[in-house]
């Protein structure tokens, strides 16, 4: 247990647009280990949802199994939650979205959740480029079945035991770049400042936006010679594109020099102001992107920030030519054809 | 029994039958013969002579031998009749030894005799008739494509000399059929009567077996069950369908794709009332449908028993976190790939009792294409109402097959069951929510779909053990409380599913059956009483059992259930739900992946009486 909340409340805590307090958008106490990096990144979650002025029951989170995935509980206590099956949350991301496409959903994962029970299921949902925000909260270990390796940790990085990890690692940042994904970030859990930002352009994104936030295991995997502890992590980081978020109808204000960055406009008006951390690094083109992850892994960094981003590309609904009114808000009298149709349909049959 | 291909075999009168034989076609897959059999069918249909048909054909896209056999019965009989079919139109060289063996003595064997028939397929008991369907094609056509497509209009045109086949109701048929490519009417037309002229002018028609016009069809269709269940799930307002392709529940999906794009368009935007996605596998489309339903849209999926086996993780969680879900389960031949495209009721047990922990389904059997339609469209109903996943189950050969069924009907005035949805006006009502809190005494709770109100309603969906506020706990009280309640409501569940259908008067004799072998039951029913052997039957319909069905088992001294499977799965689940002496019902078992025939019911109630009055009389 991480902490008790107090339950007064100081009177003048900020609000946001819709007269809300942080503590409208937070959820249960965590029952995660103390020092865990999912909880730096619920704590991230209710900041982005804050300051987007997001009203918190149009927001709905869906995870599978996992720690990673027990923590939607941690987080907007006044949003509608499913913790599913390991590995196919996906799919029921996929299906909650078609009925109502209206709902800002949040998808929490993990790396044993994404990258190995889940690789397919994952693969799916970014070639669909459902509209939503993918979290990754990867830590390279199972942390509920006490620190088996997962598919993401490193080539030769030690396990608890002190065992060498004999396997490739799986980078869903490099295979969600692959199979077209719009929407590609990688973050750390100990990096508020990168990752809240990174946050609301991925929410406010219309497709598929992942996520993967480095979130090491305090308890089984955050030792000497893991490549997924506080330390390894914060001395490989290569911070990548830094964007600040500007919600729509808002003037972009920050000036980085001319050649260094770029304004994004998002489709629901937002737009992303880009600070380019790597000259070559051009994160709308997926080409520029790719090389800029396997230089960064040559050079035994982890490349960060907004790594890929294609803000046109139509998404899920978009795609399947869905009517603008959600599915679930359909009544009888749209749905159902009558019997005179019926009719009709039988005479086909004799 | 199949008749054996003895050349020693005497010489036998041709069989003389009006409106009552079998006709089978023996073809190459993926020859287009479908549409030249669906044509001869339907054409018996339209002279008002119930006609049902049934492809028997191999896993296999082009190449191997399929089958198409029509049943011709004045009296309505509309299952697979054995031992062996009155006339065979052999179109496939591959298959013509075993073809020759399957007519009936004193049968018809319809050739090819462009090339000479291999003497050692020569029986002294079948009348063989020659048509030179290559010769007669190649004479008339110089395209490859088109001498094979005609060919089987060809052997269609001779049928139709030969059983005396109504000429204009083929054309008006043909017309319809290419009504948008006008075109394509005439050489068809040509073809049909090419192949009539040969056969008037070559034998002596009609043969012994004739088609008379009459009118015993009314007002019925010939569907199949995967059409029905489409079209059902559109009528129950089904926006997402979620599927992977299998055999036999493809069509289903496509079904629904194709009238829903027809009749599910919103008139303003041009844009889709529903939506049809072809899943990664079974596992992700059955998520799919979960997380619609979780979301308040009508969804469902349509597999068969493999997929099923893959969806059963995704059942449990929908049974315990209870969520809606529709599943049509169009069963095939299995365990694994088995036979995936001959037909058997073998997935009972996995169906009933999906996935891990203690889980029951409530499960809809249909026995006729009106009937999926009517349960796929209540399964909705019922799946909300009792927030449970409802899973249809069907098989290939209603699935696949037209059969001779009731036309669709829908009442107008029918409004769906949404079931137990709390509006934010009944949430404000409300001191507190609570998602697994029984207020109203029936085990049914009320649950709430995201986004209904800012600040009540909102609870956390999970595998995981919680108390009546969805409120996680590993509790065991909690936990066996929930799990009470989760047994009443399944107990309670009957109310809202179809009643079992009961026929009969007093017999001593009983016979329980579901989804296709009625067919077989109630014409097996009349020739045991022919026999003087009098007996009722009872109808399943539905998963958790009515009272009825106990007392149905309890009034017969010998009850038999009749199944397609080894292991008599639904004996097993009544005996199981029932607590019924398992010495007290006798099954009746056909597992060889064709359907169930009359005789086979006959044979197997017979044998077993015979064998306890044998037994009893020692």
């Amino acid at each position: 247990m991480s902490y008790l909340k107090p339950n007064f409340r100081h009177p003048q805590l900020p609000k946001n647009g819709l007269d809300l307090t942080r503590s409208s958008y937070e959820g249960l106490i965590s029952t995660l280990c103390a020092g865990c990096g999912h909880d730096s990144i619920s704590a991230a979650v209710i900041q982005a949802c804050w300051e987007l002025d997001l009203e918190p029951h149009r927001i709905a989170k869906v995870s599978g199994i996992g720690c990673s995935s027990k923590s939607p509980t941690y987080f907007l206590n006044k949003s509608h939650g499913f913790n599913s099956v390991h590995g196919r949350m996906p799919s029921v991301a996929t299906g909650a979205n078609v009925a109502n496409h209206e709902l800002t959903y949040i998808g929490v994962s993990g790396d044993g959740d994404s990258a190995s029970i889940g690789m397919g299921q994952f693969a799916h949902v970014v070639r669909r480029n459902l509209n939503m925000l993918y979290l990754v909260e990867n830590n390279g270990c199972y942390g509920l079945t006490k620190g088996q390796d997962s598919a993401t940790a490193d080539e030769g990085s030690k396990s608890r035991t002190g065992n060498e990890n004999p396997f490739e690692n799986i980078d869903l940042v490099g295979v969600a770049l692959e199979i077209g994904a719009t929407f590609v970030a990688r973050s750390f859990s100990g990096d508020k400042e990168q990752l809240v930002p990174l946050m609301k352009a991925a929410i406010s994104h219309r497709g598929f936006a992942l996520i993967d936030v480095i979130s090491p295991c305090v308890t089984f995997n955050n030792h000497h010679g893991s490549t997924k502890s506080y330390d390894y992590t914060r001395e490989h980081v290569q911070t990548g594109s830094i964007i600040d978020f500007v919600p729509p109808r808002e003037e972009i204000t920050a000036q980085y020099d001319a050649g260094e960055s770029m304004q994004l406009d998002l489709h629901d008006g937002s737009s992303l102001s880009l600070q380019k951390a790597q000259p070559n690094h051009d994160p709308t083109s997926r080409r520029s992107a790719t090389e800029a992850l396997l230089d960064s892994r040559e050079n035994n960094q982890i490349l960060t920030g907004l790594i890929y981003i294609d803000a046109q590309e139509p998404d899920f609904h978009e795609v399947m030519q869905l009517n603008d009114a959600p599915l679930n808000s359909l009544q009888q009298d749209q749905l159902c054809p009558g019997n005179e149709k019926l009719r009709s349909i039988n005479n086909v049959f004799r | 029994m199949t008749p054996s291909t003895s050349q020693a075999k005497k010489k036998v009168a041709p069989i003389v039958a009006v409106n009552d034989f079998v006709v089978k076609f023996a073809n190459v897959n993926g020859s287009g013969s479908a549409s030249a059999n669906a044509l001869f069918a339907k054409s018996i249909f339209r002279m008002g002579v119930p006609t049902t048909p049934r492809n028997i054909f191999p896993s296999n896209i082009q190449g191997l031998p399929t089958w198409y056999e029509v049943r011709i019965s004045e009296q309505g009989y509309t299952a697979r009749r054995a031992g062996g079919v009155d006339i065979m139109v052999s179109v496939n060289p591959q298959s013509m030894a075993d073809d020759v063996r399957e007519v009936r003595p004193g049968g018809y064997f319809v050739y090819d005799n462009t090339r000479p028939l291999d003497i050692r397929l020569l029986r002294r008991d079948v009348n063989y008739l020659a048509i030179p369907l290559t010769e007669i094609t190649n004479n008339n056509y110089s395209d490859a494509r088109l001498r094979q497509l005609f060919k089987n209009v060809i052997y269609v045109g001779a049928m139709a000399a030969m059983l005396d086949i109504d000429m204009d109701i083929l054309e008006q048929l043909i017309a319809e059929q290419f009504a948008g490519k006008k075109k394509l009417i005439e050489p068809n037309c040509n073809a049909l009567r090419l192949g009539y002229d040969a056969a008037k002018n070559l034998h002596s028609c009609p043969i012994g077996l004739k088609v008379e016009k009459r009118d015993l069809i009314g007002n019925r269709i010939l569907m199949s069950g995967n059409t029905a269940c489409g079209l059902g799930a559109v009528y129950a307002g089904a926006t997402v369908a979620a599927w992977y392709p299998i055999t036999p529940s493809t069509s289903v999906a496509e079904a629904y794709e194709k009238y829903a794009s027809s009749l599910r368009i919103d008139a303003d935007t041009g844009r889709k009332n529903y939506v049809v996605i072809q899943a990664e596998d079974e596992l992700a489309a059955m998520g799919m449908v979960i997380g619609a339903s979780w979301n308040g849209a009508r969804a469902f999926t349509a597999t068969s028993g493999p997929g099923v086996s893959l969806m059963t993780e995704f059942l449990g969680l929908a049974y315990f976190a209870e969520v809606p879900a529709v599943l049509v389960n169009v069963q095939r031949a299995g365990p694994s790939t088995g036979m995936p495209t001959r037909t058997q009721q073998s997935d009972i047990l996995s169906t009933v009792y999906a996935s891990h922990g203690d889980t029951r389904h409530v499960v809809l059997i249909p026995s006729t294409p009106k009937e999926c339609f009517d349960l796929t469209a209540s399964a909705f109903d019922i799946a909300e109402r009792l927030q449970t996943p409802v899973i249809v189950l069907t098989d290939l050969d209603i699935g696949m097959n037209d059969g001779l069924s009731e036309p669709l009907e829908w009442d107008d005035d029918r409004v769906y069951d949404r079931g137990k949805v709390l509006a934010a006006d009944e949430l404000d009502a409300l001191d507190k929510f609570g998602r697994y809190l029984d207020v109203d005494g029936d085990a049914i709770t009320a649950r709430t779909l995201p986004g209904t109100h800012p600040e009540k309603g909102a609870f956390f969906t999970r595998g995981t053990s919680r108390d009546e506020y969805a409120t996680y706990t590993e509790k065991g009280d909690a936990y066996e409380r929930n799990m009470q309640r989760l047994l009443r409501k399944w107990h309670g569940a009957s109310a809202y599913l179809p009643e079992p259908v009961v026929k009969g008067s007093g017999s001593a004799i009983g016979l329980i059956h579901f989804g296709t072998s009625a067919a077989a039951v109630y014409e097996a029913m009349d020739t045991l009483t022919e026999n003087g052997m009098q007996t009722d039957s009872l109808q399943l319909l539905s998963v958790p059992f009515h009272d009825e069905v106990a007392e149905f088992i309890k009034q017969h001294e010998t009850v038999f259930v009749v199944e397609q499977n080894r292991d008599a799965q639904m004996r097993t689940v009544l005996v199981n739900e029932l607590e019924i002496d398992p010495a007290k019902l006798q099954s009746v078992l056909n597992y060889d992946g064709s359907p169930l025939a009359a005789d086979t019911v006959c044979s197997q109630v017979q044998q077993a009486l015979g064998n306890r009055q044998m037994v009893a009389g020692d």
